[in-house]
């Protein structure tokens, strides 16, 4: 596969997301309208913080007035997630040059790793074409958040109210879009069904510990019920031996 | 706002939001992972993605609101089910979309 192949590998396998990306975008530059906050504020977060549901906490945080300190932990917090999908990618990118590493950073959204991520799993990508599919992917998706943040800034003075619509469920049918593809065994559903009620049961914490946890108790609830599965089935296997 | 706070601001979000997802790609020649970290890793997206979106699911106005006059339930139960059944992220997405919409303005 040539780097151009490979590139466009990365392109087509983000395109359903960046359908739902478009709403999302748009949806940002308005409601940074709706709160009064300069048009090169929005643009400028965009561009330079490239981080989806982190603007939107804290675009929330500025309209309250709440100090710097908080926005930007709120924003580490919300953020820590990438931190394991960077995890998940160190073996991939370990013989890759670190100029390449430091772009594969600032790129590593959610939609990115979900896109690519799948992809070295199933063998469509390598060592050699993986990065050039995920750079494809993380530019088709800056290009995306950029222009739709303008046009939802632009749009968002033209229509006061389009922060109302309820655009920010395109990140929610985005989102299930990734999930369900890993809900084939019982451990994933075990994982998706204990976030899920714990992000329920804790939305009251403050800072968006309660997303923290959930996410924490979802990883340890799939990962037990794994190595229980696994046990029984080696206890099937081998009648008597003692596990 | 002044300009000075909007610079820290945004300056603030960006070492924090990209040393997050830095940190570990730098140093990426240097770690190994424990199998276990790697079998836990795996969970990680559907777990993080769900607890994103279930409190806005079920709790769209601060609430639990479990009811088929939720747009927000209506249109995540119809692009779950496309998804587990029919696998196409597209069509999962644009169908979720269009329930939501078609509930929230329509019914």
């Amino acid at each position: 596969m040539n780097t151009f192949a490979s590139i466009k590998t990365g392109i087509v396998a983000s395109i359903p997301m960046i359908v739902g990306g478009i709403p999302f975008g748009i949806l940002f530059g308005s409601l940074a309208s709706s709160y009064g906050l300069s048009p090169w504020f929005a643009i400028a977060m965009s561009a330079i913080v490239f981080a989806g549901s982190a603007q939107f906490v804290a675009l929330g945080l500025i309209a309250l007035n709440a100090p710097i300190w908080v926005i930007v932990s709120t924003t580490f917090i919300v953020n820590l997630r990438h931190l394991l999908y960077a995890a998940d990618m160190v073996k991939y990118v370990k013989h890759l040059p670190f100029s390449t590493r430091l772009i594969m950073g600032f790129g590593l959204i959610d939609e990115t790793y979900a896109a690519v991520r799948p992809l070295y799993t199933t063998g469509a990508l390598n060592d050699k074409t993986g990065h050039k599919a995920y750079l494809g992917s993380f530019i088709a998706f800056y290009v995306m958040w950029n222009i739709t943040t303008v046009l939802g800034v632009l749009s968002g003075e033209l229509i006061p109210g389009m922060s109302e619509w309820g655009l920010e469920f395109a990140m929610v049918a985005t989102f299930i879009g990734i999930i369900t593809p890993y809900l084939k065994n019982q451990p994933f559903w075990l994982c998706l069904f204990s976030a899920g009620a714990s992000s329920i049961l804790l939305v009251d914490l403050p800072n968006n510990l309660g997303l923290l946890s959930s996410a924490v108790i979802g990883v340890l609830v799939g990962f037990f019920a794994e190595q229980k599965k696994k046990r029984h089935e080696n206890v099937t296997q081998f009648e008597g031996v003692d596990s | 706002m002044s300009v000075l706070q909007s610079v820290m601001i945004i300056l603030g979000m960006f070492v924090v939001t990209f040393g997050v997802r830095f940190v570990l790609l730098a140093r990426a020649h240097k770690v190994t992972m424990p199998s276990y970290v790697e079998q836990g890793l795996k969970y990680v997206p559907v777990a993080v993605l769900t607890a994103i979106i279930t409190p806005m699911v079920l709790m769209p106005s601060g609430e639990m609101d479990v009811s088929f006059d939720n747009p927000w339930l209506l249109g995540a139960l119809a692009a779950f089910l496309v998804g587990i059944f029919r696998q196409q992220q597209l069509l999962t997405i644009v169908t979720g979309v269009l329930v939501f919409f078609v509930a929230r303005y329509a019914l």
